[in-house]
């Protein structure tokens, strides 16, 4: 699975190489390909009774696990805004 | 958002054929996933690594500001974490997966379904989708009770373009260039990440 960070790592040499040449096709071709992945995926999960006849689980699930990430992602940036306030006050 | 409907479109297309049997099952065991995903890796390398101002705009930075998306990532991957208690069928680095992608559902629902399956990759999709909704309906709130760089953190990689027009909105003009920054740093990080908490 490391070949594929590889890869990322290599575009962004390849990035700054050709930085000078004409790489306007890359963001049209990353969201054809986004657009494969996804539409992959959806073949994958449809195909699947297991993940289709749970998919309120699943769903239900998702949303507890984004509603988590953003309340404690939320709560580090108060504190930080908190720092950052406090240390302007003490100038 | 007219990317993200068609994006969403996409899978569900997918979905619906997938459910009719219109297309074989066997059609996604192919290995061109995996090289449609070795092939976007290295175009999001490109793309990086051909934007001259990618870090020149970041110089007039208030200093504290620097460490945002480093609150994010431990702020998200804690609630993941604490999260995932309550959550029987997920383990912890499950879950730790699905908050590492900050909302960029795109990428980390592709990886997560290479490295974990589509059950765990779907969960990453409808998860990062939401994370994204909720910061586009809930910012003017967060701003409210969590200051004005709630809303950078909560839109985690997508700060840099779906949220970027409701955390000027909310925030106020002068957190565009945070919220640039912010979205590069934590999206950069997404492939890493992914990788890490599916790997252990």
């Amino acid at each position: 699975m490391f070949v594929v960070i590889g890869l990322m790592i290599l575009g962004i040499a390849f990035g700054r190489i050709f930085r000078n040449q004409n790489l306007k096709a890359t963001s049209k071709l990353i969201t054809v390909l986004i657009w494969i992945l996804l539409f992959l995926l959806g073949i994958d999960v449809g195909g699947n009774d297991k993940i289709m006849n749970n998919l309120h689980t699943i769903g239900l699930e998702a949303f507890i696990i984004a509603a988590a990430a953003t309340l404690g992602s939320i709560t580090m940036a108060k504190l930080l805004w908190t720092y950052i306030n406090r240390k302007k006050e003490s100038l | 958002m007219k990317g993200s409907i068609i994006i969403v479109s996409f899978f569900i297309a997918g979905v619906i054929l997938g459910t009719f049997k219109i297309v074989p099952p066997e059609f996604s065991n192919l290995e061109l996933s995996y090289f449609a995903l070795c092939a976007l890796m290295f175009c999001v390398g490109v793309s990086i690594g051909k934007d001259p101002n990618a870090l020149q705009n970041f110089k007039s930075l208030n200093p504290g500001i620097i460490f945002l998306p480093l609150m994010t990532i431990i702020g998200t991957l804690a609630g993941a974490a604490v999260i995932s208690f309550v959550l029987p069928l997920r383990s912890t680095a499950e879950c730790m997966a699905v908050g590492s992608g900050f909302g960029y559902y795109s990428l980390s629902s592709i990886f997560i379904t290479e490295y974990k399956g589509a059950e765990l990759g779907t969960i990453a999709l409808l998860s990062n989708i939401s994370r994204e909704i909720m910061t586009l309906l809930l910012a003017p709130l967060m701003v409210r009770w969590f200051g004005n760089l709630s809303p950078i953190s909560a839109g985690g990689a997508t700060t840099m373009d779906t949220t970027l027009p409701i955390i000027t909105r909310t925030a106020g003009e002068k957190f565009v260039i945070p919220s640039i920054y912010h979205g590069m740093v934590v999206d950069f990080t997404v492939p890493f990440l992914v990788t890490l908490f599916c790997s252990i």
